[in-house]
């Protein structure tokens, strides 16, 4: 157990600072998410007028797609990283040394679970500024952060496992458009019930990121819902489990090929 | 003019080609403004009840007219992406050295632009249609939105060609993209200019793409407004960026390729 400690946090160490090293993924993924929040709790706060719309604010209603949108960005940033290793050779001369796989997955992880924390800080902190109130108080920040956090390494996993099966920064890269896509056909906007189009709301009702930002979303404008938590760290442990899962075996393949 | 037609074509037939055989590069400019449409005129139809909302065509027109005009935009911010690409590759450099009127250069990737869009504009067109989007306009007012999406399409075209031009690498890609996206979403998107509140209004108020969406969300419920400003406005940009776009080919001959 010691010695698989140590080598996560070696491994973890390399992956901390290769992501702090990179100022375009960090400016990237700290802001941009921070931007298309403003620009859509402005451009829809008139939504907060309809009838049945669970909150006054549209800002509170949205805050809680600004951590899916980082999680997204710690899935290409984690892909494309351990995709530069296995393109540099650097996973093969990992193989040649007694390093255990669960210690390389967890420690390429952790340079995005530090990344998602600084994220969830600072996209909380504006929110907060911003006049956003937790209806379920400052426990329930807490509890926010750690949902983000369990999402960050589910969709890190996911990164991760797409880059041991392809090899190729780019084709992870090329992947950011269809997770995208799975973000936008959920209730990020609006909330299922309001969702007019049918064929629209049975796909945000069958998309599980729709659960996970609900089971955030909760905390702020409804307070302790414990179905959409559930539903939400239910769901986010569910994604973690399974992309470690696949990414090790991916792993597994992957030396075995090299 | 003959050898600035000749070397126009020539150009505009290989970007054309490039982008026609290669589904990498012809998927993203199609795919994003479907997606958009999809999951504006899709998920947020229900904003179209918002008290004060009154927009004759309904939500899918009103989200139709975004969509069509910012596929025009970031058509010509992909046709950017083509030409930092050709200057990364070394194709530009032996382009510079074969052709007799390198102004031509810019209007072939400019009619390659046009031409792509065009492509794209069809089909999210297409897919409105069998949406159940209503369309309020006569056939007057449809060719002004149509003319309006080709001034739009110059005008990112020449913006990202001098931005390609000065800085050579794909790197600059976001350079291109973000001021493009961000004047689009700083317009009235989901809801008329009159809905909205606060700093984005004020934002709005102000900004240019403002105008392109009323005019075009005029003419396409057959109640033209601000139509004059938006051409004016957009015939104004596209000057001012054909000044900037030659100045960067300047730049780029200067520099070597």
């Amino acid at each position: 157990m010691k010695v698989l400690l140590t080598q996560v946090g070696y491994l973890a160490r390399r992956s901390v600072a290769r992501t702090f090293r990179q100022p375009a993924n960090i400016v990237f993924s700290f802001f941009f998410p921070l931007l298309l929040l403003a620009v859509n709790s402005g451009g829809l706060d008139a939504a907060a007028r309809i009838p049945g719309f669970p909150s006054d604010s549209f800002l509170d209603f949205a805050l809680a797609f600004t951590f899916m949108q980082g999680a997204l960005f710690a899935t290409t940033n984690a892909g494309t990283d351990l995709a530069r290793d296995i393109q540099t050779g650097f996973l093969n001369r990992l193989a040649l040394t007694p390093l255990r796989s669960a210690a390389l997955l967890a420690g390429q992880l952790a340079g995005i679970v530090a990344l998602a924390v600084l994220q969830s800080i600072l996209y909380l902190s504006v929110g907060l500024a911003a006049g956003v109130r937790f209806e379920s108080g400052p426990l329930g920040i807490v509890v926010l952060l750690s949902l983000a956090v369990l999402i960050a390494i589910g969709f890190g996993a996911i990164g991760a496992f797409l880059a041991l099966r392809t090899g190729s920064g780019e084709a992870v890269q090329a992947l950011f458009p269809l997770l995208f896509v799975t973000l936008f056909l959920s209730s990020m906007n609006m909330p299922r019930n309001l969702i007019e189009t049918d064929w629209f709301r049975t796909v945000a009702t069958i998309n599980p990121v729709s659960y996970l930002i609900e089971g955030m979303r909760s905390l702020v404008i409804i307070g302790w819902d414990a179905e959409a938590l559930a539903l939400g760290f239910g769901l986010g442990a569910a994604v973690a489990v399974v992309a470690l899962a696949a990414s090790s075996f991916a792993l597994k393949a992957r030396l075995a090929r090299s | 003019m003959k050898a600035f037609r000749s070397v126009a074509l020539a150009v505009a037939w290989r970007s054309l080609h490039n982008a026609f055989t290669n589904p990498a590069i012809l998927l993203p400019s199609l795919l994003f403004p479907l997606f958009f449409f999809t999951a504006f005129a899709g998920g947020l139809s229900r904003v179209g009840e918002v008290p004060g909302f009154d927009f004759p065509s309904g939500y899918t027109a009103f989200q139709f007219v975004f969509v069509f005009l910012q596929s025009a935009a970031f058509g010509g911010v992909f046709t950017g992406f083509a030409i930092a690409r050709d200057f990364e590759s070394g194709f530009t450099r032996r382009l510079f050295l074969a052709a007799t009127r390198r102004s031509g250069i810019l209007a072939g990737y400019a009619i390659s632009a046009l031409v792509r869009w065009i492509f794209t504009a069809s089909v999210v067109t297409a897919v409105a249609l069998v949406a159940g989007m209503q369309v309020g306009g006569s056939g007057v007012d449809l060719f002004g939105l149509v003319v309006l999406g080709l001034l739009v399409n110059m005008v990112a075209v020449l913006w990202a060609a001098g931005v390609a031009m000065r800085m050579r690498t794909m790197q600059a890609g976001p350079l291109m993209q973000v001021p493009v996206f961000l004047t689009l979403f700083l317009a009235p998107v989901y809801v008329p200019l009159a809905l909205l509140d606060g700093w984005i209004h004020a934002v709005a108020s102000v900004n240019p793409a403002t105008f392109f969406l009323e005019a075009g969300r005029g003419l396409i419920s057959g109640e033209p407004t601000e139509t004059a400003v938006a051409f004016g406005l957009a015939l104004a940009a596209l000057a001012l960026f054909v000044v900037w776009a030659q100045r960067s080919l300047r730049r780029a001959e200067a520099s070597g390729a």
